[in-house]
């Protein structure tokens, strides 16, 4: 029991996110009456917030080298605007206007790194400029009116579902089911394989019993997850793309040379210089990955709305940016993962949604969500000096 | 004889257990210039902290007597009160306001909190007649020179009433116009009542404008000159300075030197804001496998700006001069590509250039070394562990583990990462700057254990250090740099403290020489 302890005050920042989030959705499970929890509102959180934790991603690369992006939001209208004239005035094919509508996005993200990366100009200004510039020819080209409907199958990809809806055992969508039994497989086989190296490495590794808990409980989370799914209209495309991006974006920070030159700019841009880090190089990319994550959200955002409108994406960039801090992201650069601006993204997710369950005015959620942020960051700040103390 | 106007008595000070200051004493006449000379680190500028309250009574032993009234100091503030004004090497000007606006600053003349303009603009106009400098009060202090910043800052200290003016090496930065000038303006305020210590490497400037002068060496004074009694012959001075035992504290060394690895050919670099200054002129150096060669010189002399212009051009601008290694020539234009080429530079600022304070000791180690523990840019984290363990048992680095941040282990600790890291990349030619700044005796002695290792296996390595004793230990060969130019070469023979210093003063008046031609 004492070494349950010792571990799991060992990563307790670690872990300390995880559980602020179980416990927000424990409470919004209680105080909405068990609706939270209800299949179709399951479905309604992956759905409403797809968008923040695609922008939270690339932001949390941006917040890796001490700065931020303020142009996330207008870009997902700009982007949106331009696929809707693409496709509702000029009768392009879907897939050609994502695939321009995605090298847009690269475009205005290579633009905007390019003045902080080569410039040196401070990122605040670029992206405060790429704000309103973005913003501004989103109502210029949409004549600040909307443009709608789209086609099905641009919709599909941010309201869609995965195909076999008819397939069912009992009342449950069997694709959904087997997918969650495939990811728990592929998860379990994963991390045996990576505690077998560490073994060959003769690295210390976990007691046993604690990575069978570990994967007790992960197991039980996808599955949970996967069979709410089942039992509403099965697994939504969009799901599939987030899981594809986390698993992706995650891999790029921890496990490439590209990851830790992020990490070391951010720690230290001078020191990382006198190592062979190519410091504007990687700002530079930092900044084009994400006009291209920006692009992907603007996408989804004009797919669920079925319309582009000269306001959409407003203030999505301080969804993003709030929801890497609440994730553990440190503002001064270097610290931070994806897996935490992701945790930060559901908070504020369960947040929004459970308290409109409960009839909670904007107003008040507002408020509520600025100071949850600011709790976050004042327990993340504490526990970082205890570290030191130690 | 004048009356004494300072007496400072038996000052001892300590930092964590080392003793800066050990029991000094110093007096200090009525309208003199009294220069207090030493090595780096001899305790010059501590003592004058000491003096002007920087480290408040209390933190230090002994007692100041200033016009015969025991003085206990809070603050920076509170010496100025009594007429104490203290100037240091780097000036505390604000760039973007007026010199009337920075001669005031913190002491405004107002009204209620109302500042008035014209009266300030006026006593301003006033103290700069004072001082000689002819600029109109509203300029901003950014756009006149160094030479004339220095003036302000006396203008300023006037403005406080001073009686005890301490300038910290106030020419280090100034030309020689500029410092004959300041040195002028002394003696002239010696003349209106007010005392001057003078803290300066300028033996010449000292030996020009001293009434007194004071040596201090390892915390203690060795010797007070008074003019007309005692010489002031520049030797006499270095030898008071620097004449330490050299005990054995340099690890024994059988030096087996091979062929020549790394030459520098009229290797030139301009200044990275000033078009037309010349940081290294035309340097031209060599190391030999097996060889130990040191940087001397005097603190802004240009070594690490060389050392550093040569990694990767990562100091400076319009790099000419041709690098060789092995006899080919070599391009090392990128950081990248010195390490490719085997030359790696240790910098002498390790928190801010060397590591990364927030990440922990591998990922610090592995940094310039991704390539290594990865296959088509994927890490393989195990690798890095074994990799950086590896080091961490080689050079003895203790630490609770690889996952502890480097920012809390000791400095010690921290250069041995910063070795660890340069180790890895498996260079040729090691650049070592100040590699043991900072650290403790004990953990000296094993980087120097580490840097002999280096050289027994054949590597060319190169020291800059600005303790000269530790270059006599452990250099087989001394380059002697003054003003970005290499002023001699001297063999482990020829090398003393005094044969350095004398080859920099030589050094000087040939600039001189070649300047006035």
């Amino acid at each position: 029991m004492n070494q349950l302890a010792s571990l799991f005050k060992s990563n307790m920042r670690k872990n300390g996110m995880i559980i602020a989030l179980v416990f927000i959705m424990v409470l919004f499970q209680i105080l909405t009456g068990g609706i939270l929890f209800r299949s179709m509102n399951v479905n309604n959180l992956i759905l409403q917030n797809a968008y923040v934790l695609i922008l939270a991603t690339g932001m949390l690369l941006c917040i890796l080298t001490g700065n931020i992006d303020l142009s996330v939001g207008s870009v997902v209208a700009f982007v949106g605007a331009v696929g809707a004239i693409m496709m509702v005035d000029w009768g392009m094919p879907v897939g050609l206007t994502i695939f321009l509508a995605l090298l847009i996005g690269i475009a205005i993200g290579a633009f905007h790194g390019y003045f902080i990366a080569y410039m040196r100009i401070p990122a605040f200004i670029v992206t405060l400029a790429g704000m309103l510039i973005w913003r501004g020819l989103t109502m210029v080209i949409l004549n600040g009116q909307t443009k709608a409907p789209f086609e099905k199958s641009f919709q599909a990809l941010a309201a869609g579902y995965l195909p076999g809806r008819e397939i069912r055992i009992g009342q449950f969508n069997t694709l959904a089911i087997v997918l969650g039994l495939a990811v728990s497989i592929i998860f379990i086989v994963s991390l045996l394989k990576s505690r077998r190296d560490k073994v060959k490495y003769n690295f210390e590794v976990p007691p046993f019993w604690a990575e069978l808990m570990k994967i007790a409980l992960i197991v039980l989370a996808i599955n949970a997850l996967a069979f709410s799914l089942a039992n509403y209209n099965g697994v939504p495309i969009v799901l599939i793309l987030l899981a594809f991006l986390i698993l992706l974006y995650t891999f790029i920070t921890q496990k490439t040379i590209f990851g830790r030159h992020i990490y070391a700019l951010g720690g230290n841009e001078k020191a990382a210089m006198l190592s062979g880090v190519k410091t504007q190089r990687v700002m530079f990319l930092v900044y084009t990955n994400m006009g291209l994550l920006s692009a992907l959200a603007g996408i989804v955002v004009a797919g669920r709305l079925n319309a582009a409108t000269p306001k959409a994406g407003v203030n999505f960039e301080l969804d993003a940016i709030a929801s890497c801090f609440i994730g553990g992201a440190s503002a001064s650069g270097g610290i931070g993962t994806i897996m935490g601006a992701i945790i930060g993204g559901l908070v504020m997710g369960v947040l929004n949604n459970g308290m409109s369950i409960m009839g909670v005015g904007v107003d008040w959620q507002q408020a509520i969500k600025g100071l949850v942020l600011l709790l976050a960051v004042v327990f993340d700040v504490s526990t970082k000096k205890k570290g030191l103390g130690n | 004889m004048g009356n004494t106007i300072l007496e400072m008595r038996d000052i001892t000070k300590e930092f964590s257990g080392v003793k800066a200051l050990n029991g000094v004493s110093l007096t200090v006449e009525d309208d003199e210039i009294h220069a207090l000379v030493g090595e780096n680190g001899a305790g010059k500028s501590t003592l004058m902290n000491v003096l002007s309250g920087v480290y408040p009574h209390g933190t230090y032993g002994g007692a100041i007597l200033f016009k015969d009234r025991e003085c206990s100091f809070k603050d920076i503030k509170d010496s100025e009160k009594q007429g104490i004004v203290i100037i240091h090497q780097e000036l505390a000007l604000i760039p973007y306001l007026s010199i009337a606006e920075n001669i005031f600053l913190g002491n405004e003349v107002h009204h209620g909190g109302v500042i008035d303009w014209n009266k300030s603009i006026d006593k301003a106009a006033g103290l700069l007649r004072k001082v000689g400098l002819e600029e109109n009060p509203t300029t901003l202090i950014g756009n006149i020179g160094v030479g004339k910043q220095q003036l302000v800052e006396i203008a300023k200290a006037l403005s406080k009433d001073v009686k005890l003016l301490i300038l910290d090496e106030p020419t280090a930065a100034l030309n020689d116009e500029e410092s004959q000038k300041l040195l002028k303006l002394l003696i002239d305020l010696k003349s209106h009542g007010v005392t001057s210590i003078l803290i300066s490497h300028k033996l010449n400037e000292v030996e020009q404008v001293a009434d007194h002068i004071t040596v201090i060496r390892d915390g203690q004074v060795i010797d007070t000159l008074t003019r007309g009694q005692d010489s002031f012959h520049e030797d006499q001075i270095i030898k008071s300075m620097v004449g330490r035992e050299i005990t054995d504290r340099w690890p024994e060394r059988d030096t087996v030197i091979g062929d020549e690895v790394f030459r520098v050919e009229d290797w030139t670099v301009y200044h990275p804001q000033q078009d037309d200054r010349k940081v290294v002129n035309r340097a031209s150096f060599n190391i030999r496998a097996g060889e130990v060669v040191g940087f001397a010189g005097l603190m802004g002399a240009g070594r690490t700006e060389l050392a550093m212009s040569l990694f990767g051009k990562s100091y400076g601008r319009n790099h000419s001069g041709k690098v060789y290694k092995n006899g080919k020539e070599i391009a090392l234009n990128t950081v990248n590509q010195s390490i490719e080429e085997g030359v790696v530079y240790l910098t002498e600022d390790r928190k801010n250039y060397g590591l990364v304070l927030i990440n922990d000791i591998k990922t610090n180690i592995c940094l310039p070394n991704l390539r290594k523990i990865s296959d088509k840019g994927i890490l393989n984290l195990n690798e890095e562990i074994v990799k950086a363990d590896d080091f961490r048992k080689k050079l003895a680095l203790r630490c609770s583990g690889l996952n502890q941040n480097v920012e809390n282990l000791s400095g010690g600790n921290q250069q041995k990462v910063v070795l660890s890291k340069w180790l890895m990349s498996e260079p040729d030619v090691l650049l070592l700057d100040e590699p043991t700044r900072g650290i403790d005796v004990g953990a000296k002695y094993e980087i120097y254990t580490i840097i002999n290792q280096l050289a027994a296996q054949g590597k060319a390595v190169l020291m800059i250090s600005s303790e000269l004793p530790e270059l006599l230990g452990m250099c087989d060969r001394i380059y002697v740099i003054n003003e970005g130019e290499v002023a001699g070469c001297l063999n482990r023979k020829e090398a003393s403290q005094e044969s350095i210093m004398k080859t920099i003063m030589t050094h000087q008046k040939e600039i001189k020489a070649r300047k006035s031609l």
